[in-house]
């Protein structure tokens, strides 16, 4: 650390203009790696509840089934989450192959983003037809 | 080095490594749980509660649940860091993070050994 000047007055390229920027595939993986895992934390209050009403009696367990089976937005919550699920999943997967230095080059990266794509959508149309 | 006070590991490695063994568990744990429910399309209460009746399960289940609070704050740590640039609404969301993740852990091990 020479430099002791602050980095607000280095003179530097700033777009914060999010949709002037063309965002590439792998970049896309990225931010719904991203918003998966968020989402996955708020949803972990319903997956617990689910947990412990369907644990706690036989009763708990049916209210629990109904409520999955019949509520129409505990079907979207389940769906959605099962679809973050995938999708986290399939990301990090990539992730770890990435860590052994397979398809870590930005052609590899990009092609490796398409597999994702693909296979995040097919779980995720399967999970929905699992719900439904 | 760049160390800091608020990450899971204290450094960027540790964190790096905790994030990869959870995702692991939970890997293992997402899949095993997605094959019993096909497996079990009719599945009842007696089932389902003998399931969690086992020490292994009720082990791997616990193993899942720390797994989840650890890869949960490491991920959302970064999310934090990147995007929360106000550092008193940056320890903030943080402190609820934590928060939220103890009560997520002590409600499941309430309800796995509880019953």
């Amino acid at each position: 650390m020479s430099s002791k000047r602050p980095i607000h007055t280095i003179k530097r390229p700033v777009n914060l203009d999010l949709s002037s920027i063309q965002f590439p595939l792998p970049a896309l993986v990225s931010i719904s790696h991203r918003v998966t895992g968020v989402i996955m934390f708020v949803g972990l209050a319903f997956m617990l509840w689910a947990f412990s009403v369907s644990l706690s009696s036989p009763q708990g367990f049916e209210a629990v089934k109904d409520v999955m089976t019949d509520n129409a937005l505990a079907k979207l919550i389940t769906w959605g989450l099962l679809a973050s699920v995938a999708i986290h999943f399939v990301a990090g997967i990539r992730h770890l192959f990435m860590d052994m230095h397979v398809a870590d080059t930005l052609e590899g990266g990009q092609r490796t983003a398409q597999i994702t794509m693909v296979a995040s959508a097919v779980l995720v149309i399967l999970a929905g037809v699992w719900v439904w | 080095m760049v160390t800091n006070i608020t990450n899971l590991g204290r450094s960027g490695v540790s964190d790096w490594l905790i994030q990869r063994v959870t995702a692991i568990v939970l890997a293992l744990y997402t899949v095993f749980i997605v094959a019993y429910m096909l497996f079990h399309p009719e599945l009842d209460y007696a089932t389902w509660s003998a399931l969690f009746q086992r020490t292994w399960m009720r082990i791997f289940t616990l193993l899942a649940f720390l797994s989840i609070a650890a890869h949960a704050w490491s991920g959302l740590w970064i999310i934090s860091t990147d995007y929360i640039k106000h550092a008193y609404a940056r320890l903030g969301v943080q402190t609820f993070i934590i928060v939220a993740l103890f009560v997520f852990v002590v409600w499941g091990v309430q309800v796995l050994w509880g019953a």
